[in-house]
């Protein structure tokens, strides 16, 4: 049985970590692959911790991933890094949040995207896909905005990825 | 909006759509984690549903869809289930003309719930069948045979999901929608339908009649099928384990259960045969193990360290291996906290000011149990605020007695506060009592539903209102006290502290609504037209009602 890729994106309430990983999901979707993401959501408006797993490939069964078996880890805050850091196998590529500027974006609230854009360098994702999940998954109005995030991270992401 | 293309849907959106397409005409429930999006999403592509005040008038409303022949679906949270528990038990005796399928959301772990009750149990205690999905599109096809099971044996049925089944996203093919129900109409049924004793007794043996049928179909129905594996290693397994054990264990054979409730013993007992060791990996109690085992059957079960929190792949590895050893915690979060500009942060403050001793409820508010207030000293069940106050106040000396002070949110106070103010006017303890509604005009811990105080539907159309300050005064309330709460906490305060000294029974309504609900309140009172609830909102000058 061939594995899944594995992805934990995490953040605390209200910046966008359950919005990220459904763009990715959209995306992996629209890509052909299964996929599932899960997630813990209800307390996580208050502003406390989130993570969202998604994993994809030809065959996904637990929606959760394994602890130690993420092959990327995005983290949105800055103090959620190492509280994190578990989920990451050896090897496995860590996407922190400086690297973006948030003065860079056309909109800081696009923060998440922009790492997305971070780590679609190292996913087997098609640009055109990223984009038609973002579209799907955001309204009209923030899309010029998202597309700007996204391609900032794009171009962060060229640079080479920290590894934990 | 509901495409019948393969898409990506959580477990509850699932649900949704099969109920959708199971024709249901109507879907009840009263919001909780996990189970609150069933309904909002069902609303979204074109069903009807409607938030109930609490999960026992949401199943008795669905109870009489499904006496006039439709087809019903009542959503609830796990505990929701211990408030809806008369009616479950009782509708078992009576039977459905239509469907009725009663979702319970459980949460393992505890997410977001005050307790780890595995739900499973109430499928044998009210005697009825029960479907476990274990992903996003048995979440639709379960919904879909709950429903055939319901209108085929006219019992409720119990699907039974847990957080990582409705809280997550995964690929759903949906099929042909289901041959509509007959039109709705009444057919009376005088003895079957009025439990008194005479009628009950027959309605018991029915009861367990079709059980007995229905444990035959439980043999044959495919929700419950083998998977040929490894001879070494069988598994016996239910719900979102099975995910978690197909990966930890992709060599074994495996026998997955989706219609745990009766159980198919033969079919068991032939699976268990066939290996040559057979472990059964579930989440909380043992309830396959132990029925399993009762019948007479040999097979592992689980030490007590896996009665508690979710599995994952990880988890039924240790439990494979039978590696029993402490399991490594994982570094805590950051915990949840009030929002900044919160309304409670005012009312908590002076809570803790004033030392009070503080009977607490469900909701974004039991955060006041945490730092920087801790000020709050008990929180149980939805409800129980007013009648542990009042409980407290009987026994405590005076001098600590008159610190007591009952807290509860607008939507709980809905849901099961009423009857604890009856309470407290039937019986008032001597030294008084107050009652403190934190109305912030929505259901807020859930994500913002709306219920019968906002005077809103659950799409957000204007409807009838209940205000509390009225049913305070209709029950008898001496004092009923309106205070549009402020940023600062020195006027709460000095009414909160007259309010403890007068030794009355007193009502107080502090109200602002959610910081994150505002602007959409806003939107749905301009949409509706009126300036109903802005009335609320802006409330007497003075801050007082006579």
């Amino acid at each position: 049985m061939k594995t899944p890729v594995n992805v934990v994106i995490a953040g605390l309430g209200g910046q966008g970590v359950i919005k990220a990983s459904d763009i990715l999901s959209e995306a992996a979707f629209r890509s052909g692959f299964e996929v599932k993401k899960s997630e813990i959501h209800g307390m996580s408006q208050r502003g406390g911790s989130v993570t969202s797993d998604v994993r994809f490939g030809p065959v996904v069964l637990s929606p959760m991933v394994p602890p130690g078996e993420a092959d990327f880890l995005v983290v949105l805050a800055p103090d959620q890094v190492e509280v994190n850091r578990g989920q990451l196998r050896a090897g496995g590529g860590l996407i922190t949040p400086d690297m973006i500027d948030p003065a860079a974006l056309a909109n800081r609230k696009s923060f998440n995207v922009a790492l997305l854009g971070v780590l679609s360098r190292r996913l087997e994702i098609p640009e055109a896909q990223w984009l038609a999940a973002i579209h799907a998954c955001l309204p009209e109005k923030l899309h010029p905005a998202n597309e700007q995030a996204f391609a900032t991270g794009r171009r962060a992401g060229e640079a080479r990825l920290k590894i934990s | 909006m509901s495409s019948m293309a393969r898409q990506l849907l959580s477990g509850d959106s699932a649900i949704a759509l099969g109920a959708l397409h199971g024709g249901v005409a109507l879907g009840t429930g009263y919001p909780g984690t996990p189970s609150t999006e069933i309904l909002e999403y069902l609303a979204h592509i074109g069903g009807r549903a409607q938030w109930s005040p609490n999960e026992k008038v949401a199943l008795e409303v669905g109870i009489g869809v499904a006496y006039g022949g439709a087809r019903a679906l009542v959503t609830m949270k796990h505990v929701g289930v211990n408030v809806a528990a008369d009616p479950l038990f009782s509708a078992a005796h009576t039977g459905v003309a239509g469907a009725l399928v009663v979702v319970s959301a459980d949460d393992p772990g505890m997410a977001s719930s005050q307790n780890e009750q595995d739900n499973r149990r109430y499928a044998v205690a009210a005697a009825i069948p029960m479907l476990e999905p274990a992903d996003s599109q048995e979440a639709y096809d379960f919904t879909l045979a709950a429903i055939e099971i319901s209108e085929r044996w006219k019992i409720p049925v119990l699907l039974r999901v847990t957080t990582r089944v409705c809280h997550t996203q995964a690929p759903v093919q949906p099929r042909a929608p289901a041959a509509p129900a007959p039109a709705p109409h009444f057919e009376r049924d005088l003895r079957g339908r009025n439990l008194i004793p005479a009628n009950a007794r027959p309605a018991h043996r029915r009861l367990r009649q079709k059980l007995a049928a229905m444990a035959e179909w439980s043999e044959t129905t495919p929700l419950n099928h083998v998977l040929e594996g490894s001879r070494e290693l069988g598994i016996i397994t239910s719900g979102v384990a099975y995910m978690h054990a197909r990966e930890a264990a992709p060599e074994a054979s495996f026998l997955k259960l989706g219609f745990t409730h009766p159980l198919p013993f033969n079919k068991i007992a032939k699976f268990v045969r066939s290996v040559d060791r057979c472990v059964v990996i579930e989440e909380g109690d043992p309830y396959l193990a132990d029925a399993i085992r009762a019948a007479g059957l040999s097979v592992e079960s689980k030490p007590e360290m896996f009665r508690f929190g979710e599995f994952n792949v990880e988890r039924v590895r240790r439990l494979l291996a039978r590696d029993f050893s402490p399991e490594p915690a994982r570094p805590p979060g950051k915990p949840p906290e009030l929002c900044e500009g919160c309304s409670h942060h005012v009312v908590f403050q002076a809570l803790k000011n004033l030392d009070c001793i503080v009977a607490g409820d469900i909701g974004c508010y039991a955060l006041g149990v945490l730092p920087p207030y801790s000020a709050m000293d008990c929180c149980v069940c939805m409800g129980s605020s007013i009648p542990i106050g009042l409980g407290l106040r009987h026994v405590l000396p005076p001098a600590e007695a008159k610190r007591v002070v009952s807290v509860i949110g607008d939507s709980t106070f809905v849901h099961s506060g009423m009857t604890g103010l009856a309470e407290m006017v039937y019986n008032p303890p001597s030294t008084g009592h107050v009652v403190v509604i934190l109305d912030n005009s929505t259901t807020a811990m859930t994500g913002h539903q709306e219920h019968p105080g906002t005077g809103r539907t659950l799409d957000h159309a204007a409807t009838g209102k209940v205000v509390y300050e009225d049913v305070g005064r209709a029950l008898g309330i001496e004092k009923v006290h309106v205070l549009p709460l402020g940023k600062d906490c020195a006027e709460f305060q000095q009414m909160l502290k007259e309010a403890l000294a007068s030794e009355k029974l007193v009502l107080i309504v502090a109200r602002r609504p959610c910081v994150l609900a505002a602007k959409n309140i806003r939107e749905y009172e301009k949409l509706a037209g009126g300036n109903a609830g802005c009335e609320r909102c802006a409330a007497a000058p003075e801050g007082l009602t006579p």
